[in-house]
């Protein structure tokens, strides 16, 4: 049976579901745990994970991306971008209407698109190359660039850039509308019902403008508090999908043995989840870079993804996990070598200086890994002390610089120019800010790098720059890269072809089906 | 003195629980010295389980840490943390009990209705407080013991004191003239030792639990094992695992339990009346 698992895992069983080349049964009910509840449903307004997680199955987006990461149609049928690459015109479907019955159009996309930038932050960064949008006629989109911007055709995910109903929304307040509660959109389920602490309710849209799909009747969102209660759920057989996050970790392999289930760490491709340890840059020892590269060597990180990951997930190279457009693995290699590490540690002259180091207050499985790291660096000699705090705490340590190692894991959404630049770049160094530039990494090629690297044309100079980036970034690990994260989706086997995207079950149900 | 010996060792929980303090003390003091590997070290495959290999004896935990390493040297922390936070609950409360029993009046109003302010607030809740404010460490950890344990102490020591106070041979010394402190320090607490002493030994073993408990809610020292804390990591992994948790877990209750004993056996052999009627 463990082979079994790991040769899911391996194959991601949602992608090579299809090739099973079974016909699709419609009907049924899937219960799927949603964990944290959602503070609200309205995807245009509130973006966090669970919220999209539902959401996304609600509202749709102009493109959809397979695991590769490659765009498909959606609410656009299809797409042309010019000579010059500065303008990108999308003909939408036609026939496509809301829940409520009235046609979606390109007003809808103008209107959306200027709402998002009031009310998402990442959309509108996404949409600052943007100089103008038109709509020609009903079924057609012109975007047109102020320069070049490599990454464009990345930025229409559903979660990203959801389309939102004009005419329910324009001339209203957006943040007290009252369909923020009962959310319109052009997806493949309708809202229903949302009992807060005990369920939220999806239906099967009979509109949905592909034909045939979706296939399922209901969806049950059950909300859980208790990650012990929701593992029994499943054990229980009261849900039959538990998304990425939601169990902890210890409980995944014990979950994974039950009968008729089916685990894949597919699903993220988007998101991509790298962790890393901060490493403060400005001062102390791991000033040094040679002090740096002695982590890197010093730390065993396939033990940390076989033992405490229990074998998810995949030793990171550098700072573009290998998901990534243009993601090289021709960089130099840390492999586990604590003889080097030791040799290195004396050449830079460390001699013991303590070394605070601040774990992630995320759970079991964060706390575990500090303590196997820190073990790591003791044994090269390094003195490490953990700083034992809280989530909020921490953030605020490390956006105020007040540490010398610290644990992350941050989203990197498909292209270096929109997930994988912010952590690096000199303009990013911002006190009290976590998640930019946090450990004072300065260095003037990269920041052109990364600027260049954003407007290049054509994609073969893109490439050229991205991987001189990830070279010399990995040469001078300005932070130590872990592992890129999988959080293993597990499904009861009846589920079929719930993740074929790469956002995974955040748009998943449109194509999954009941085996009953 | 050979008298207090005598009647200690007659009465078998005191022996019972002076075997198991002594048991635990020096493998707090020499186990580290038998085992000098770091109990956080990775020695083993995860989840090992006990009695399979002789290196290992008692299996190992989630990352592979020895179980055994780790209860070595968690019996320092738990005991050192029982000791000295007992010592400092009893250096801050003996001199307020005692103050406040003899001086009586004003100073008792006073100082008994800081001992209250004290005592009305649950203990383990604001050990967690104030854990949590200062920062898990072990100094925080010893302090914000101390702080919630004092007030029994400084309770019993005042009402020892008050009656103490009335006796014809503290009278007496008043009457030559002594000085307070003297009367405090040579005439009056060298009698009210007795229930402290008891009382202290229970102490220890409360701290102990308070300290587990602490640690078992991810509010130890980091970087210090305990029992607490092995048994809390465990705690998660206790259907796939159970030795994780177990084995610390009755660490923690013998330990507790022969400081019990202890208790029990210095009672008997500390009050008079009690020994007299043994004879």
């Amino acid at each position: 049976m463990p082979k079994r698992v790991l040769l899911g895992l391996l194959l991601a069983c949602g992608l090579a579901a299809p090739a099973l080349a079974q016909e699709p049964k419609t009907g049924g009910v899937v219960n799927a745990v949603i964990q944290p509840e959602p503070p609200g449903l309205m995807l245009a307004i509130v973006q966090n994970g669970p919220t999209q997680m539902v959401s996304g199955n609600v509202f749709e987006g102009l493109l959809r991306y397979n695991p590769k990461l490659e765009p498909q149609p959606e609410l656009a049928e299809s797409w042309s971008v010019s000579e010059d690459a500065k303008t990108y015109t999308f003909k939408l479907r036609k026939g496509v209407t809301w829940h409520d019955g009235k046609p979606f159009t390109a007003a809808d996309v103008l209107f959306s698109i200027e709402m998002l930038k009031q009310t998402h932050a990442r959309a509108r960064t996404n949409l600052a190359q943007v100089d103008k949008i038109e709509a020609p006629d009903d079924h057609t989109v012109v975007f047109t660039l102020k320069q070049p911007f490599g990454p464009f055709l990345g930025i229409f995910e559903v979660g990203s850039m959801p389309m939102v109903p004009k005419h329910l929304y324009e001339g209203t307040d957006w943040k007290t509308n009252a369909y923020n509660n009962a959310p319109i959109g052009t997806g493949p389920f309708m809202f229903k019902e949302w009992q807060k602490g005990s369920f939220i309710r999806l239906v099967k849209n009979p509109n949905y403008h592909e034909k045939g799909k979706p296939y399922l009747d209901e969806i049950y969102w059950q909300i859980i508090p208790d990650a012990a209660a929701r593992s029994v759920a499943f054990e229980t057989g009261k849900v039959d999908v538990l998304p990425g996050g939601s169990v902890e970790n210890f409980d995944v392999p014990r979950l994974s043995k039950l009968k008729d289930t089916c685990v894949t760490g597919a699903g993220w491709e988007f998101f991509s989840p790298l962790s890393w340890l901060w490493l403060n840059n400005r001062q102390g020892p791991l000033a040094d870079k040679r002090v740096r590269q002695a982590i890197m060597y010093a730390i065993d990180r396939d033990f940390a993804k076989d033992v405490i990951w229990n074998g998810l997930g995949k030793v990171a190279t550098g700072p573009s996990a290998s998901t990534i457009k243009y993601y090289t693995a021709d960089v130099p290699k840390y492999p586990y070598d604590p003889a080097k590490a030791k040799a290195l540690l004396k050449e830079a002259g460390y001699k013991g200086e303590k070394i605070r180091m601040l774990p992630l207050a995320y759970g079991e499985t964060w706390q575990r890994w500090g303590e196997a790291v820190k073990q790591n660096l003791q044994d090269v000699g390094m003195t490490i002390e953990t700083i034992a705090t809280d989530v909020a705490g921490g953030n605020q340590k490390i956006g105020d610089w007040d540490y010398d190692i610290a644990f992350t894991y941050l989203y990197q959404y498909g292209d270096p120019a929109l997930g994988v630049g912010r952590n690096y770049i000199s303009s990013n160094i911002v006190k009290g800010q976590v998640f930019n530039n946090v450990e004072g990494y300065s260095n003037p090629e990269i920041d052109k790098l990364f600027a260049d690297g954003a407007v290049a044309t054509p994609d073969s100079k893109r490439k050229e720059i991205y991987e001189k980036a990830q070279k010399i970034l990995v040469e001078d690990v300005p932070v130590a890269w872990m592992l890129e994260l999988q959080f293993p989706t597990i499904t009861r086997c009846k589920v079929k072809n719930l993740i074929t995207t790469a956002i995974g079950v955040n748009d998943g149900f449109k194509d999954a089906w009941l085996d009953k | 003195m050979k008298q207090f010996w005598k009647s200690m060792l007659k009465s078998p929980s005191g022996v019972i629980g002076l075997i198991i303090l002594l048991l635990a003390i020096s493998v707090a003091l020499f186990g580290p010295m038998l085992f000098p590997n770091s109990p956080w070290r990775m020695v083993q495959r995860p989840f090992l389980p006990p009695f399979t290999l002789s290196t290992v004896p008692l299996g190992t935990d989630a990352l592979g840490r020895d179980v055994f390493a780790g209860m070595i040297f968690g019996a320092r922390v738990s005991l050192l943390v029982g000791l000295v936070s007992t010592l400092v609950a009893l250096v801050v409360g003996v001199p307020i009990g005692a103050m406040a029993g003899y001086f009586g009046g004003k100073v008792d109003d006073a100082l008994m209705r800081f001992t209250e302010f004290f005592q009305t607030i649950p203990s383990f809740a604001l050990a967690i407080v104030l854990v949590a404010i200062l920062q898990p460490s072990i100094y925080s950890i010893v302090a914000s013991i101390a702080l919630v344990s004092w007030p029994p102490v400084a309770r019993l020591v005042r009402g020892e004191v008050l009656s103490l106070r009335t006796r014809e041979y503290v009278q007496a010394a008043v009457v030559t003239g002594q000085s307070n402190s003297w009367i405090i320090l040579r005439e009056i607490l060298p009698n009210a030792l007795s229930p402290v002493i008891v009382l202290a030994s229970l102490m220890v073993a409360t701290a102990i639990l308070l300290e587990s408990s602490l640690s078992f809610l991810g509010l130890g020292d980091p970087n210090l094992i305990s029992w607490g804390y092995m048994v809390g990591a465990g705690r998660t992994v206790i259907r796939q695992a159970w030795w994780i948790t177990v084995f610390p877990g009755v660490a923690i209750l013998i330990s507790v339990l022969g400081l019990n004993l202890i208790g029990e056996g210095l009672n008997d052999a500390l009050n008079p009346r009690l020994s007299r009627e043994g004879r």
